[in-house]
């Protein structure tokens, strides 16, 4: 019953996909657009800064920390120097 | 730490908005049309007349050309996050990643499924479900839409949370504090009734633009009969949550409302300015009059604001420089406060890698008093905390007339419709036409309002925008901007052309 089930979902989509006349064109727009969306823009433009720049979370929280407090924690490490 | 490039900030601005409105232009039509096609559908599964069933079709395939050319065009909005505002990604993460995490499952699970069905299933699934699937798929996209508004309320009025300083994160403490404030609920509500605006404009712009043409009459005539009720509905809906947002910012995000009210000096039963052109030059605090033109209605900024005739609405000034007599601060204060949080917080950090404890403590517990206050310590004067005030004022303004006017649109129409008239009132189906584009521009103006008029904030009192960013140099961010720029020029003229082919074959014939 469940691979009845299953062959049924499956000639759907089938029948469907075979039965488009606008919808060819739009899928075929749909795939270069998320081509180049992961493939090209995500991967060679978009990387994510803090994943790539540093190991675990730690670094991260202690840059982004670094970032928040700058020149105040700088002149709190020569007070307490 | 190297000095922030604030071009490089103003550059992520600008791509984060060429973005964000692109995004725009796909996200009204999928949801305003979604409902028109389940109303169209309604009406076809309880008369069983067939050309109820072509016009369903017909517009279905429209709002399929628009859903696919506008889909993922929002995740692009994630790939800045992480490369242009890492120091804001990392600190709201927790916050957003249950909503986004929602809204992506929610989106997975209707497209794969309901989606399919309402496209392929017309011959192979029960009118029933066909119907069932055709409603889920606009709740489903409009419930999606929910949770990309309720992290975008969070950062306009930041609440279910606390701020962790070990880990610079914003976490959350109660998930329906952030889903049910104030600032959200308005904030849905009326995006999506004016979207659902929007999206019965289309219907009528399309079916007026054929009764012009004397095309497919029948249809165009059942099409916009359908479209001006639920327009008219929605318009006077959107009309109510705006003035429901506006009543919300007067407590949450004062600068905002002063900003698009164009309230410079605030007082008690304060005027609203109906029309009004600001001063050319005008600064905060420089003694010019703030309108070179203006025609008020009394008291109506106070009853708008406070739901009282006499009640006090702050402007621009008092919020910046401060008001006694209202006990209100001033910027000054904050600023200060927020530049001993920020000591604070560096006092701990430092405490916390020597190890040492009770500095450690000590330094939490001071910065506890002012972290509410954190964002301001990145401002260097008090005038820094006021939003561009012509952009916000004039996009406001643009989009009070334009919704005002489509709802006595949607009137007209609707009494042509009822009367039979539609096909002879030919002035009236050029507006139909000409409104659409009217609409489009007043939903794109109302994300202006909402951000340009948050400025300077990322996060509300928490951080600054040029905090938000990543400390990268400009060049990359031009680059990509630029590259951006000419792959949605390439979609949008794709979309227009399929749009455009797609209204000229027109419905199936019988």
């Amino acid at each position: 019953m469940n691979d009845n089930l299953l062959r049924r979902c499956y000639n759907f989509y089938r029948d469907g996909f075979r039965a488009m006349t606008v919808g060819r064109t739009l899928w075929k727009i749909i795939a270069v657009k998320l081509l180049v969306m992961f493939a090209v823009l995500k991967v060679f433009f978009f990387p994510d800064f803090l994943n790539t720049t540093f190991d675990n979370d730690q670094q991260r929280a202690d840059h982004v920390l670094q970032q928040l407090t700058g020149a105040a924690e700088h002149n709190e490490q020569r007070r307490m120097r | 730490m190297g000095e922030l490039d604030l071009g490089m900030v103003n550059w992520a601005r600008a791509q984060f908005t060429l973005t964000a409105m692109y995004h725009w232009l796909f996200v009204p039509i999928t949801l305003g049309l979604s409902f028109l096609c389940a109303f169209f559908e309604t009406i076809y599964v309880r008369t069983g007349k067939e050309e109820w069933k072509r016009l369903t079709k017909f517009w279905m395939t429209l709002f399929g050309i628009n859903f696919a050319i506008g889909v993922a065009t929002g995740i692009i909005l994630e790939f800045e996050f992480g490369t242009n505002w890492s120091n804001y990604s990392w600190m709201v993460g927790d916050i957003f990643g249950a909503p986004l995490a929602i809204e992506g499952i929610f989106a997975f699970f209707i497209e794969a499924t309901f989606f399919a069905v309402m496209f392929f299933g017309w011959e192979r699934t029960s009118k029933g479900f066909h119907l069932f699937s055709t409603w889920m798929v606009a709740i489903g996209s409009n419930l999606s839409a929910l949770w990309i508004l309720v992290a975008n309320s969070w950062m306009q009025y930041p609440v279910g949370m606390v701020f962790n300083p070990d880990t610079a994160r914003f976490e959350m403490q109660n998930i329906w504090e952030v889903i049910l404030s104030p600032v959200a609920v308005a904030k849905f509500t009326h995006t999506t009734s004016s979207s659902f605006v929007v999206g019965s404009l289309f219907v009528i712009a399309v079916s007026s633009y054929y009764l012009l043409k004397k095309r497919h009459i029948d249809m165009a005539k059942k099409s916009i009969l359908v479209a001006s009720v639920f327009g008219l509905l929605s318009g006077l809906f959107t009309a109510f949550t705006g003035d429901e947002s506006a009543f919300v910012n007067a407590s949450t995000q004062p600068m905002k409302l002063a900003a698009y009210e164009g309230l410079y000096k605030g007082s008690r039963g304060a005027d609203i300015v109906a029309f009004g052109m600001l001063t050319p030059g005008k600064r905060t605090g420089d003694g010019q009059e703030p309108f070179a033109f203006e025609i008020s209605i009394p008291r109506g900024l106070a009853l708008l604001a406070t739901r009282e005739w006499n009640g006090f609405v702050p402007g621009i000034e008092d919020l910046v420089y401060g008001n006694s007599a209202e006990g209100l601060v001033g910027a000054a204060d904050m600023i200060e406060r927020g530049k001993k949080a920020i000591v604070d917080l560096a006092a701990y950090k430092a405490a916390r890698k020597a190890g040492d404890d009770a500095a450690g403590k000590a330094a939490l517990e001071r910065f506890n008093v002012n972290k509410d206050y954190l964002g301001y310590g990145y401002m260097t004067r008090p005038e820094e905390i006021v939003p561009p005030v012509a952009s916000t004022y004039y996009s406001f303004h643009y989009m009070v007339y334009v919704g005002t006017f489509i709802i006595f649109l949607m009137l007209f129409f609707l009494k042509a419709g009822l009367s039979d008239r539609l096909a002879e009132n030919r002035l009236l189906l050029r507006l139909g036409v000409a409104s659409f584009f009217l609409a489009y521009l007043a939903s794109e103006l109302g994300w202006v309002v909402a951000e340009v008029g948050r400025q300077p904030w990322a996060i509300q009192d928490m951080l600054p925008v040029k905090m938000a960013a990543t400390n990268i140099g400009s060049g990359h961010v031009q680059g990509t901007f630029l590259l951006f720029f000419i792959l949605f020029a390439v979609l949008l003229l794709a979309e227009i052309k399929i749009m455009i082919k797609q209204i000229k074959i027109g419905p199936e014939v019988a």
